[in-house]
């Protein structure tokens, strides 16, 4: 088999007459890149090593490789396979599939290209999702003598979602059906049709051979009543996003502050959209503080002007407040700030979503914590139906409302993905659990400001002669919670102290009473205690808190929720055995007997604390004697 | 570089200069995010190169970080002559670790076949890593290299125990990088991902970057051993009677002097590097002894820790 000759690939004259104007001229090249999507047998890897191998990126030792890779192992027989030269990992090669996103590289005179190739599994939707997320284009196989699939369907709603507005849809392997323009034309109209449906409004139908080479490079001649570009051809001239994004109004995420010296004090970031000179006006969110650009410092000297796409280091002219997380935006067209948000999310992670967790959430250079409410709907992404569910699994898509717990600057997705897509970490696992992006704030925070009280939280507590604090006691059922917080409230309300007590059992009566014992809701549970306690803090009490509260991420999320140094971890550590022998309640004799589901320590988790303030262990120490503990560290801190 | 200029031009970015504002980025997300950072510096050209987009990540500052050569002693004298300079010139210290259990042995590539690489680098490396508790590594690996690396992400996690799992790595989307990680976990990050052997080339050449000058070809004394062509760099080559021949040659990659290929070229500035490099028909790391073991044999070195 060799490879097609045409002028759009290297040439080789040029490089061995005259290699200065070669270099020339590949210095000037842009930079375009795609995915290639489509179900397993679509010839997604026949294609991408037919363009790695016509643009001559194979070596001869490479080559031969290959050769003797196709023999043993190709379903080509005697020919060359193409997909054995993009599947990567032993266990892949082994399975016949890719299973991961790979990244290939190659070149012509005009432009690098840089290809995510995607698998075409059902289960690995966010194998796609992440390489759709920088691609400029989309490539989507079809097999001719397939049609439309759901799978070319899910893929296809897939790019839309993630923003793609450069769809191909590449009609593979015309060869094996006589090179049919009936054919051909019934796969575009079907597609039309369901592109229609999930609002992707172009695409460029293509109809190609992979493996023989069609509609590749050149026009084929198999194919004579095939007016449009090869493929090639088009992706050398698609419009590329990093363009586009040149048009919008300034943008740019600071990550980090560069100091040197005392004289120096840059603000480093990747440009995400607009263009910046100096002089210009700029805002810095969310704080607001404006000021005007001093310089645009760079390595290679100061800049007189500089774009989307580019890294730099800003310098103000007036010493204000900026620091990583920031946007710095153009001063008279600034991005919306704001806490609460509706967003699509794709689940990646191998544990579910869970409503009202705190996760991580990632949004151009800052981190934060973010609560998730129950799923509007979820999209069934093979019917585009939406369904209702209380959760999210791997691979789901649903569109939800997110909680930050700051403000943030942000953009819809669709106006600009650098400020608008995000990911949500797992807090123990650390694993990216979801990719999301936003369409729009639920309210205009930017518009509202808390009311400002006139007697506000810290004169509520010196009202009181005190300071406000949560006494959170953690620990299984049964560990003595409930009856050192007691004690530790007679001792405080004998210094003259205003407290109050929060328990499993007075809260459960009334305020949570529509929760049950299910991990989702446990987390509800303890975030309503949450911000139950946190109001009466703003009331300048001494809150002290019995709940068994199993997981470490909602201790943190309540944390969080107060003010430094005021939140107080008590674990009232505890042995299993040891709690299960006193069985005050008689719940684990229920549990045991499989009477009473997802009970702490018998059938559902409980995660102890690595960060408490101060562990009392109730095998050692009889119940006075650990209130005596909690009062003296209570004291010490200056209650 | 040319930023200046084309900005004012056409305000189109070239893919080196996207190439070059996706490390600069890569780099600085490292530094708001690790505790204690290294750069893993070989000396061959693409270390070069990320040195040179680390001095422009932090520009006015030096880079924040500490050079890192995991030295197996056997690197050839003209890398050691730039190491120190390169170090000092960037303003960064240079730190040099060589595997004391491998200094004590005398494990060298004549006599000892692949352990040579597994104790001098792979042990190396590790103890390094882990006798200064970096939790972040810079590595100027590239995934146009070799099949496995193509699916390699550019924050990549490893083990306490520094190993790799190609079946659990973290998906990247846009350019947000999840960067954290438990206790005792470290990650390597890999900002030249993107990059081609190409590309590196041009940029060297565009930025006019110093290489060793191995890279260009000159007279120099070699032998030939199992179909190779290998330099007789000093007097630890043994030569069995054998006389060097001084021929005009060139190195495409650096490593162990005794296990470095060289090819036969005249090949002398860059541009003609470059020449050379498009009309050839052997991929660069042919040179290499360390790949031809076996299909899989990068990700399985890779899992064991190799870089």
């Amino acid at each position: 088999m060799t490879a097609a000759k045409d002028a759009v690939y290297v040439t080789e004259d040029l490089i061995a007459s005259d290699i200065d104007a070669y270099l020339e001229k590949h210095q000037h090249k842009t930079m375009l890149r795609f995915i290639t999507c489509g179900s397993v047998d679509d010839g997604k890897s026949t294609l991408i090593g037919r363009l790695l191998y016509d643009s001559k990126m194979i070596f001869e030792d490479q080559l031969a490789s290959l050769e003797r890779d196709s023999k043993a192992s190709g379903t080509q027989g005697q020919n060359i396979d193409f997909a054995l030269l993009v599947d990567g990992l032993a266990a892949e090669r082994e399975q016949g599939i890719t299973i991961d996103v790979a990244y290939r590289f190659f070149s012509t005179d005009k432009r690098k290209f840089i290809v995510a190739d995607t698998p075409g599994h059902e289960q690995y939707t966010r194998n796609m999702v992440t390489g759709a997320s920088t691609a400029d284009l989309a490539v989507i196989l079809v097999d001719a003598r397939q049609g439309v699939l759901t799978q070319t369907r899910r893929h296809s709603y897939l790019v839309n979602l993630l923003g793609i507005q450069n769809v191909v849809l590449a009609v593979n392997k015309m060869d094996l059906i006589g090179y049919s323009q009936e054919r051909f034309y019934e796969i575009v109209k079907e597609y039309s049709h369901f592109a229609e449906q999930i609002g992707m409004t172009s695409f460029l139908p293509i109809p190609i051979s992979g493996l023989a080479g069609d509609n590749i490079v050149t026009r084929s001649a198999n194919m004579p009543w095939y007016q449009g570009p090869p493929l090639l051809s088009h992706l050398e001239d698609a419009p590329l996003n990093v363009a586009q994004m040149q048009d919008a109004p300034f943008r740019m995420a600071v990550q980090w502050v560069n100091r040197p010296n005392l004289d120096f004090r840059g603000f480093s970031g990747q440009i995400g959209s607009g263009s910046i000179k100096p002089g210009d006006a700029i805002r810095v969110l969310p704080s607001g503080t404006t000021t005007h650009v001093k310089s645009i410092v760079t390595y290679d000297g100061d800049l007189i002007g500089a774009v989307a796409g580019q890294s730099v280091t800003l310098t103000f002219a007036d010493e204000i407040d900026c620091s990583r997380g920031d946007v710095i935006v153009q001063s008279d067209a600034p991005c919306e700030v704001a806490d609460q948000f509706e967003a699509t999310l794709v689940w990646m992670g191998e544990a579910e979503m869970l409503p009202g967790r705190p996760y991580l959430l990632k949004i151009g250079t800052q981190t934060m914590t973010a609560t998730v409410t129950e799923p509007k709907y979820e999209v069934n992404v093979n019917t585009l139906e939406h369904l209702p569910s209380r959760t999210l699994g791997l691979n789901a898509i649903g569109v939800v409302n997110i909680s930050t717990d700051r403000a943030i600057p942000f953009e819809a997705y669709k106006d600009n993905p650098d400020l608008g897509g995000f990911i949500l970490i797992d807090r123990i696992s650390n694993a990216t659990v979801a990719a999301g992006m936003v369409h729009f704030a639920l309210r205009r925070s930017q518009n509202i400001h808390w009311q400002a009280l006139d007697v506000d939280r810290s004169a509520h507590a010196s009202a009181k002669n005190q300071t406000a604090k949560v006494v959170w006691f953690t620990g299984l059922s049964g560990s003595g919670k409930s009856t050192i917080a007691n004690i530790v409230e007679k001792k405080l309300h004998a210094m003259g102290k205003h407290t109050f007590l929060l328990d499993g059992d007075n809260v459960r009566h009334g305020l949570n009473r529509d929760l049950g014992f299910t991990d989702a809701d446990r987390v509800e549970n303890i975030r309503r205690v949450g911000e139950v306690a946190r109001l009466m803090t703003d009331a300048g009490l001494i809150v002290l808190t019995a709940f068994i509260s199993p997981f470490r991420s909602e201790r943190r999320m309540v944390r969080d929720m107060m003010e430094d140094g005021e939140f107080i971890e008590v674990f009232v550590d505890t042995p299993l055995a040891v709690a299960e022998a006193r069985d005050v309640k008689g719940l684990y004799k229920k549990a045991r007997a499989g009477n009473l589901k997802n009970f702490t320590g018998i059938d559902s988790p409980y995660e102890e604390p690595e960060t408490a303030e101060l562990i009392v262990n109730t095998v050692d120490l009889t119940a006075e004697e650990a209130a005596e503990k909690v009062i003296a560290a209570l004291v010490g801190g200056g209650v | 570089m040319t930023v200046q200029e084309s900005t004012a031009a056409g305000r189109t970015l070239t893919h080196l200069q996207r190439l070059e504002a996706e490390s600069i980025h890569i780099m600085r997300e490292v530094m708001a995010n690790a505790d204690n950072p290294v750069m893993l510096y070989s000396v061959g050209k693409d270390s070069a190169c990320m040195l040179h987009l680390a001095k422009k990540a932090f520009y006015p500052s030096p880079p924040p970080f500490p050079l890192l050569h995991v030295d197996t002693t056997w690197k050839f004298r003209a890398m050691y002559d730039l190491r120190e300079r390169a170090a000092e010139e960037a303003g960064m210290r240079l730190l040099v670790h060589k595997n004391p259990e491998a200094v004590e042995k005398g494990i060298n590539p004549f006599d000892h076949g692949g352990l040579h690489t597994d104790m001098w680098k792979t042990d190396g490396l590790k103890q390094a890593l882990t006798h200064y508790d970096f939790d972040v590594a810079f590595g100027g690996a590239r995934r146009d290299e070799e099949k496995s690396r193509a699916k390699e992400r550019v924050f990549s996690f490893r083990t306490a125990n520094h190993r790799w799992d190609p079946k659990n790595q973290r998906p990247e989307l846009w350019k947000l990088y999840n960067a954290r990680k438990a206790k005792g976990e470290s990650i390597r990050v890999f900002p030249l991902s993107n990059w081609t052997e190409l590309d590196i080339w041009q940029y060297i050449h565009l930025e006019g970057i110093e290489i060793v000058p191995l890279y260009y070809s000159a007279p120099r004394p070699t032998v030939i051993r199992d179909g190779m062509l290998l330099m007789v760099d000093d007097d630890r080559f043994p030569l069995n009677g054998e006389e060097p021949v001084m021929r005009s040659v060139r190195f495409r990659t650096l490593g162990c002097y005794p296990l470095t290929g060289a090819v036969e070229s005249t090949a002398a500035t860059l541009p003609e590097i470059i020449q050379e490099m498009l009309l050839t028909t052997t991929s660069e790391r042919q040179g290499r002894a360390i790949d031809h073991d076996q299909a899989a044999s990068m990700e399985k070195k890779k899992q064991e820790g190799y870089f």
